[in-house]
């Protein structure tokens, strides 16, 4: 079977997963080519039978340790619902790209899917502040 | 008498020290962000290394996941792997 078809039995059944990305870019990118690039995934998870949740592109910021001789980055991202099979295919787009500096993809558990909807939804990080004092 | 002049070669522990507690499970966190930086930093010790349970209090369940919360935050450069005075 291949993955085209388990992923179109995934479809059909309706068995989708929550993941998270989170995708480094490098700094050399403009700000036209920052937006383009997000288009170009978003519009690879849309085609592949994912839907997106959320976007949050962090923009330029300091990386803790230096990567490929960069001290800066663009972070970027994204929550989305997907059939399984599309992560493979994500992750072979990122290698292949030159811009990606980093990519990680996390599948979210039922604590982290409401975590990530309360913080959207506004009671920003409310655990966070809590647990700091 | 004699007995009030007994004295005790080590001092007696006048306060007693808190108890620890898990503080995910006191504060009803269920979510470990790894994207939340400032709040793992409260985990690691000025090289950056994780502290152990003896001194965060963490039950086992969240030690593990905070640990993993750091190993992916390290991944993606959020938190550096080894430094120096951090805080």
């Amino acid at each position: 079977m291949t993955g085209a078809s388990i992923g179109n039995i995934y479809k059909q059944t309706g068995i989708m997963n929550n993941y998270e990305l989170m995708v480094i870019f490098t700094p050399v990118l403009s700000d036209d080519d920052y937006s383009t690039i997000q288009k170009k995934y978003t519009n690879f998870i849309k085609e592949n039978g994912g839907t997106i949740e959320s976007e949050n592109p962090w923009g330029l910021k300091s990386l803790a340790y230096p990567i490929e001789k960069k001290t800066t980055a663009l972070y970027w991202v994204m929550e989305y619902r997907a059939p399984s099979d599309l992560n493979e295919k994500l992750k072979i787009q990122f290698l292949r790209d030159d811009s990606v500096m980093r990519h990680m993809i996390v599948k979210l558990d039922k604590h982290a899917v409401e975590y990530t909807t309360r913080k959207r939804s506004g009671v920003k990080a409310k655990d966070t502040v809590n647990a700091e004092a | 008498m004699a007995r009030q002049e007994i004295k005790y070669l080590t001092a007696h522990k006048a306060e007693k020290r808190a108890k620890k507690y898990c503080r995910f499970k006191k504060m009803g966190i269920r979510y470990v962000d790894y994207k939340d930086a400032d709040f793992l930093k409260k985990f690691l010790n000025e090289q950056g290394k994780l502290l152990p349970r003896r001194i965060t209090g963490n039950s086992l369940k969240f030690q593990r996941k905070v640990a993993e919360a750091i190993k992916r935050a390290r991944q993606m450069a959020l938190l550096p792997y080894v430094t120096d005075l951090m805080k």
